[in-house]
């Protein structure tokens, strides 16, 4: 295969990710018969030995005119493909360990709708879609995200078998995108470390926010959890509970939060743990990193930008 | 593409399967038959009710007995009925078996091989037709099993396997006309190939000759290449009929010699299309005078083939209809022609006593013979009263009234009782002329038997009784002479009925020749017509390969030329080509970026160019997105657009 090489990054347009729209030009659709496509041709031989045998007119005939439709079936499979223009969209942040969905978008400037697409890193997991006429869809690739970081796609195959079996199309597209993927979060069950009240002084327990205080008005951005909800179920609007405690109390994590012994792996799993323990429970939290400094705050974004911060510590 | 079968699938193929199997039912045996219909609606059934399929074992032990079944039915289990009747039930059992599109797609792929075992049995236009439509559904069930998900409506199926469908004829015709036809069969042809047919025989005795004329089969056709004769005069021959036994004429083993003939007037050229009739000898009008290739000529003038007539065959013909032959007739052969069972037929004897006495000379005494029939009151019937021992007498002497074979034996017996060698011969008189398809439908109504008596000096003279006493049935067929008994189909009073039937016998006629009829000397006969004289397998290979290339050419033209991205806008086509000038002067448009982002890089790097692609990005923003009249800005949009090449 190293030998190879040379040949099918050639052929296969092996250049490294592609940045926007891929056109699928004629010059990157690939068809080969299929298995079953294999096992037709047989039972055309078949049919074809018979009707010589037997004189068949009409044996001939309907072997030919399935030959006929084999040879036009290729022409459809590549019609299926040919001038599709493929985009990536924006993937989803995803933990390590799960799989990731990066969503490609399939436009068809053409009059003619596609059937049967499918956008995929190996054949076990797809999705297939149909793109109308002039119109867009979206397929997804999923990909398992392994490991922490930025993970790219690679090469994706667009494929189809439409619209008889008897042929696989494809095409191979590596598209310039990526999706974050979070570091896989240390089992629950870690108590927090330590708050720190009015950024100074210890607090020393971290119970304070479960003695409830009053109501406000709701801002965007406060934790669902503090939404009142018995009220809004009165018709009150949505209020937000207050908690007393040390009232700007917060929390600093950092790689030394963790016990020191821990490899430097399992110690970013134990601070995204932390972190989604913190934003569970409406702590406000900031986070030190080597290559992050983000201050305390709350709120969905700002576990979204911790959580990058730890996938590319 | 999920691998399991949704119900709409499964009862697709369901259908598809019962359709081809139709018409093979009533050539099974009734119970595999009931079999294949319990296993497809067992198959139904489970779908509908979404239960799982039977276990393997079961089905196992199905196949089992249904092999056993065929087997005891059939004593083999190969061959092309037993074979037929295994594969309907290992197809009835696959669908029980068919979990996932694989075994969807060999179903699908088994079932236009069952197409084809249809062909075995029939070729006929319905038969096409129906298989045609067969085909259609079949496909259709291919392609529904890659959609997505199961459309709302059959139609788009149907209508994409009408398109694949459609788009493959083109190839199929010229694969069928230019793929080299090779003369079968490769192995031995099964024996029971050989369909029982109705047609004459080599024996003849009462009712034989009725029976045939019964049916309204086509024997053959013919193509006349000189003037049709007058139908009185198309005497076809077939077998003669030499030994008599007071019952039934049988035909000798047959003798090849040459035989001298004397023509007196202009040949008859035409060409023969005859239906396969299971029987060695080819029909040609009387007398004969070539002979077609592969086949020999008796010396009775019968034409063999070395192989009985299996499938329809064509061969020109010449004959002569005025002839003499046979003055030099070997003499064990004439002593043959007066051979009579002893003790049979003693009034007969007793007339041609009578005859031999008042006449002197042997064509005095077959005149007279002759002119009895047209005299006494014969009737001519299909249905006679049965005879008894002594036939000949009976007929003549009581019952008067009989068929061809009744006169012709009657007087071929009355001939050789007088000392005048006779013997019968049997085969086609007339036929009906097809003025739509121009050529002559000759069928076994026309079905017939005459007499030849061996004069001296003038060899074997054909004498027709049947013409003395029902002369309409020699010259207009036998629906014009009034037989009592005729079948309804055959009486020709109804017009349109008529010509409808002559229109569809053209259609079947055309049919038979263009295409069931293309043999491999047809295929040499066309390319010769186009000038390819002797084409070896390499230029037919050339030929097929370049004609297919093109017809895959044309059909890629029109199954591809929608993928043409037409924009309609002339702002957008003149803003596109602007880019393309652009980009051939290496400064392509980013996929992402704004034609203002796009005009200030290029004004960046190519400060030349600056003013004229501000100028024109400016407009065509103000065209496209302000609101902008259009009109003469249109205009100038492009005439900004081209001075930029400067």
């Amino acid at each position: 295969m190293q030998l190879l090489r040379p040949f099918t990054t050639w052929l296969f347009r092996l250049h490294g990710p592609e940045r926007g729209e891929v056109v699928l030009v004629q010059r990157r659709i690939f068809i080969l018969p299929s298995k079953a496509g294999v096992m037709f041709a047989a039972v055309l031989l078949l049919m074809l030995t018979g009707s010589i045998n037997y004189a068949l007119s009409l044996g001939f005939i309907l072997t030919f005119l399935l030959g006929g439709l084999a040879v036009v079936a290729m022409l459809h499979t590549f019609r299926n493909l040919a001038g599709l223009r493929v985009t990536a969209g924006k993937a989803e942040p995803v933990f390590a360990g799960d799989v990731a969905r990066f969503p490609i978008a399939l436009r068809n400037p053409t009059r003619t709708p596609r059937f049967g697409l499918v956008v995929a890193r190996d054949e076990t997991d797809h999705d297939i879609v149909d793109v109308p006429a002039e119109g867009a869809s979206v397929a997804t690739a999923a990909v398992p995200a392994e490991r922490r970081g930025l993970l790219y796609p690679g090469r994706l195959t667009l494929y189809t078998r439409y619209p008889v079996a008897l042929y696989r199309g494809w095409s191979y597209v590596d598209l310039d995108t990526h999706c974050v993927v979070y570091p896989r979060p240390a089992p629950a069950g870690v108590p927090l470390p330590p708050l720190a009240a009015g950024g100074a002084e210890g607090s020393g327990h971290g119970e304070g926010h479960d003695d409830f205080y009053g109501l406000r008005q709701y801002h965007p951005g406060d934790s669902p959890r503090h939404i009142a909800w018995k009220a809004a179920a009165r018709e009150q609007g949505l209020l937000t509970k207050q908690f007393t405690g040390y009232a700007p109390a917060e929390l600093r994590l950092s790689l030394d939060s963790a016990p020191p012994h821990l490899p430097l792996e399992d110690k970013i799993s134990r601070l995204t743990r932390w972190v989604l323990d913190a934003d569970a429970a409406g702590i406000a939290y900031a986070l030190s990193l080597p290559n992050a400094s983000i201050d305390a705050a709350t709120g969905v974004a700002h576990r979204e930008r911790c959580l990058h911060a730890l996938a590319l510590v | 593409m999920s691998a399991n079968l949704d119900l709409r699938h499964t009862l697709w193929l369901t259908l598809a399967l019962a359709l081809v199997t139709a018409p093979h039912v009533e050539r099974l045996p009734w119970w595999l038959s009931g079999l294949v219909a319990m296993l497809l609606l067992w198959r139904t059934y489970l779908a509908r009710a979404r239960r799982d399929l039977p276990p393997r074992a079961l089905l196992i032990v199905i196949v089992a007995g249904a092999s056993a079944g065929v087997y005891f039915q059939y004593g083999t289990l190969f061959g092309r009925d037993a074979g037929v009747a295994l594969l309907v039930v290992m197809l009835g059992l696959k669908l029980l078996e068919m979990h996932n599109r694989r075994d969807a797609l060999l179903l699908i792929f088994l079932s236009y091989f069952l197409v084809i075992t249809n062909f075995l049995y029939s070729q006929t236009i319905p038969t096409a037709l129906y298989m045609l439509a067969c085909v259609w559904f079949i496909t259709g069930g291919m392609i529904g099993i890659n959609y997505t998900r199961s459309p709302q409506s059959v139609l788009p199926q149907l209508r994409t396997s009408a398109l694949l469908l459609g788009q493959a004829v083109p190839l199929m015709l010229v694969l069928f006309v230019l793929f080299p036809r090779v003369q079968g069969p490769l192995w031995g042809m099964p024996a029971d190939t050989q369909r029982a047919s109705t047609g004459l025989s080599d024996t003849m005795s009462p009712g034989s000759v009725t029976d045939v004329a019964l049916s309204d089969a086509v024997a053959f056709r013919v193509e006349f290449k000189t003037p049709i004769p007058e139908s009185k005069r198309m005497y076809w021959r077939g077998p003669v009929l030499w030994d008599y036994d007071g019952r039934t004429w049988r035909a000798p083993r047959r003798m090849y010699a040459r035989i001298k003939y004397d023509a007196r007037d202009q040949p008859v050229d035409y060409s023969v299309t005859l239906e396969p009739h299971g029987k060695a000898w080819l029909f040609a009008l009387d007398l004969p005078s070539t002979v077609p290739p592969g086949t020999l000529v008796t010396n009775d003038f019968q034409l063999i083939s070395p192989r009985p007539v299996t499938a329809r065959m064509r061969y020109d013909m010449r004959s002569y209809l005025d002839y003499t032959y046979g003055a030099d007739e070997p003499r064990p052969n004439l002593d043959r022609a007066l051979e009579l069972p002893a003790g049979f037929n003693p009034r007969t004897l007793e007339l041609a006593r009578s005859l031999r006495a008042r006449h002197k000379s042997d064509a005095a005494i077959v005149e007279a013979a002759y002119a009895m029939f047209g005299r006494e009151r014969f009737t001519y019937t299909l249905a006679p009263p049965p005879l008894g021992v002594n036939m000949v007498d009976e007929f003549l002497f009581d019952s008067r009234a009989g068929f061809c074979e009744h006169y012709s034996s009657a007087f071929a017996v009355l001939m050789r009782a007088a000392g005048i060698p006779a013997r019968v011969v049997t085969g086609y008189l007339g036929g009906e002329a097809n003025p739509i398809g121009d050529y002559l439908i000759v069928r076994q109504a026309d079905a017939h038997a005459w007499t030849e008596v061996w004069l001296e000096g003038r060899g074997w003279v054909r004498v027709d009784p049947t013409a003395a006493v029902s002369p309409a049935r020699i010259e207009r067929g036998l629906a014009a002479a009034d037989v009592a008994g005729v079948p309804l189909f055959m009486r020709g009073d109804n017009v349109v009925m008529r010509r409808l039937r002559l229109t569809w016998d053209s259609l079947a006629n055309s049919w038979n020749q263009w295409v069931l009829g293309y043999t491999p000397e047809r295929q040499r006969a066309l390319l010769t017509r186009v000038g390819l004289d002797d084409a070896t397998w390499r230029t037919l290979a050339g030929l097929l390969l370049a004609a297919t290339g093109a017809v895959i050419l044309v059909v890629a033209f029109f199954t591809l030329r929608r993928l043409r991205v037409r924009v309609d806008d002339p702002v957008v086509r003149i803003y596109l080509a602007f880019c393309r000038k652009l980009a051939a002067k290496g400064l392509a448009r980013d996929a992402a970026e704004g034609p203002f982002a796009y005009a200030e890089r290029v004004s960046a790097s190519r400060p030349d160019l600056a003013s004229r692609v501000r100028d024109f990005v400016a407009l065509y923003v103000g065209l496209r997105y302000g609101g902008m009249a259009r009109g003469a800005n249109v205009a100038r949009l492009k005439k900004l657009a081209q001075e930029l090449r400067a």
